[in-house]
């Protein structure tokens, strides 16, 4: 092992892999936002943005996000469209998120009691008052455990960013033995990188779900 | 007779296909307490359930103070904020401390300051014996205690008139009576209420009339002492009579334990 090789090269991993969480972060963040919206949309079975919701969930859980990434990366520059490599990755990240959160939001909000609903009506809440004191926060409580599972997996995904020639941590492992051939170095930190990356969340998500349980959100009253 | 609060006329309602009301007309006046009984099954909770809108009625018409509440114009936040409903299975907010549960109608519906209403709520909670449960999580409570805070939830809305179904059909016997007595309290200051109930001792205790409902329709209509006593129609007899046959058996394992 070549340990100045890797105390050398730690520097350009750690820029490495501040990208790679800045777009995992961006992304999963934006695949919240569609996830809630596909989610909201199948709830409350809005005329046909329901049924595109639907499409869309399917169409992105059955696709490999590599595929997702190069039609946007080599497909849509022949009709026009150039998008940046950070930009498609955001995007790419985005439209496989956005299709698991909206599953894990979903399973949350048929958790909640029908009656839940009904006790929230006859205070007189309206119904956004409703989703917002009654409903989310149980909901969300459910679908934490879901949530958490999603956030990890995308940013494991990340790993193909390096596809759309993003400088992520799998280029620049890729890069480095292609250069110098120090595959087992080079591998090593890759590894290396992403327990970094990804053992706090673990940590934080285990503690969040085990908070939750406790204070028995989620169960009926 | 005072003022009609509440008129349902000639409403009717099925799910599917199949009817569940058929042409049911009732009023209740302001300061009166109108008990329904009937077989299960027969449309109690759709009838209360039809007044606050959580049901939609297919034909006639519901009046609150000579308004009509139902039909294409009705603004079901603002009944609801009149009409207060408790249910068999409580239904409190799991994720809200008994205050949450009491505060969060009154200052997010009706928008009243917080102190004000925390006050109030602190008040209620201890006439039905609950102060020092303020700022427990529902979870923790029994079902008579968790009945009582969903009661004072309903009335911390100051409602004109109060909705209950069936409240103590989840509870142990034990626990029956100390929401019981709530609910006699609540009649004695004149609250306005429709009560779906089979605990027909409290039925009579607290009824200034008694409906009798069976298969969607209304079969007798009439005092509690002359309905509970001398029922007019033979279906009410029946009916009457499997309650002092459940009554008999009743006694008769409590000596065979004793
Ligand atoms: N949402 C619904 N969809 C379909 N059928 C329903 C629905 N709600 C009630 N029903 C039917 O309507 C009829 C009356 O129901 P309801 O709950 O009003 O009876 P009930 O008198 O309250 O009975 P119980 O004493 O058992 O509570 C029943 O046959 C029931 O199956
Ligand atoms: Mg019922």
């Amino acid at each position: 092992m070549d340990w100045t090789f890797i105390q050398r090269f730690t520097p350009m991993y750690a820029e490495a892999a501040l990208l790679t969480l800045r777009m995992g972060l961006t992304g999963i963040a934006l695949s919240m936002a569609v996830g809630l919206l596909c989610c909201l949309a199948q709830h409350y079975r809005l005329p046909a943005l329901r049924q595109i919701a639907r499409a869309y969930i399917e169409l992105a859980r059955n696709t490999p996000l590599l595929v997702q990434l190069f039609f946007l990366y080599f497909g849509l520059p022949k009709v026009g469209v150039r998008l940046s490599s950070e930009t498609c990755a955001v995007i790419g990240l985005t439209f496989l998120g956005g299709a698991y959160m909206a599953e894990a939001f979903r399973s949350g909000l048929e958790a909640v009691d029908k009656t839940q609903r009904e006790a929230g009506e006859c205070l007189g809440l309206t119904g956004l008052q409703n989703l917002r004191y009654v409903i989310f926060p149980q909901a969300l409580a459910t679908a934490v455990p879901a949530v958490c599972a999603n956030v990890i997996f995308l940013t494991k995904e990340t790993s193909v960013f390096s596809a759309v020639a993003l400088a992520d941590l799998m280029y620049v492992a890729k890069d480095l033995i292609g250069m110098y051939y120090k595959t087992d170095e080079a591998l090593l930190m890759l590894v290396a990188a992403y327990l970094v990356l990804l053992l706090p969340i673990s940590v934080v998500f285990s503690w969040l779900e085990r908070r939750l349980r406790y204070a028995g959100f989620g169960r009926a009253a | 007779m005072a003022n009609p609060l509440l008129e349902v006329r000639h409403i009717s309602k099925g799910f599917d296909g199949t009817g569940v009301l058929e042409d049911v007309s009732l009023t209740v006046h302001e300061g009166e307490v109108l008990v329904v009984v009937g077989p299960s099954g027969c449309g109690k909770s759709t009838l209360l359930r039809c007044i606050n809108g959580l049901e939609r009625i297919d034909s006639g018409e519901i009046l609150l103070r000579g308004k009509p509440i139902t039909g294409e114009k009705r603004d079901l936040v603002a009944v609801r904020q009149k009409v207060g409903m408790v249910f068999q299975s409580y239904d409190l907010f799991p994720h809200m401390d008994v205050m949450g549960n009491l505060l969060l109608g009154p200052t997010k519906a009706l928008r009243r300051p917080k102190a004000e209403v925390e006050a109030e709520a602190m008040a209620m909670l201890k006439r039905v014996g609950l102060e020092e449960k303020a700022h427990a999580l529902p979870r923790t409570l029994s079902g008579g205690q968790k009945q009582r805070v969903a009661l004072v939830r309903a009335m911390l809305m100051k409602p004109e008139m109060l909705l209950l179904d069936e409240i103590t059909a989840a509870l142990d016997p034990e626990m029956v009576r100390e929401v019981l007595n709530v609910v006699l309290d609540l009649a004695k200051e004149g609250m306005t209420m429709a009560i779906v109930t089979h605990e027909m001792r409290f039925a009579e205790a607290v009824a200034d009339r008694v409906i009798f409902l069976e298969g969607g329709v209304i079969v007798e209509e009439g005092a509690p002492a002359q309905f509970f006593h001398h029922p007019k129609t033979e279906r009410a007899r029946q009916f009457l009579n499997t309650f002092v046959y459940e009554a008999a058996k009743k006694q008769s394992e409590n000596s065979a334990d004793a």
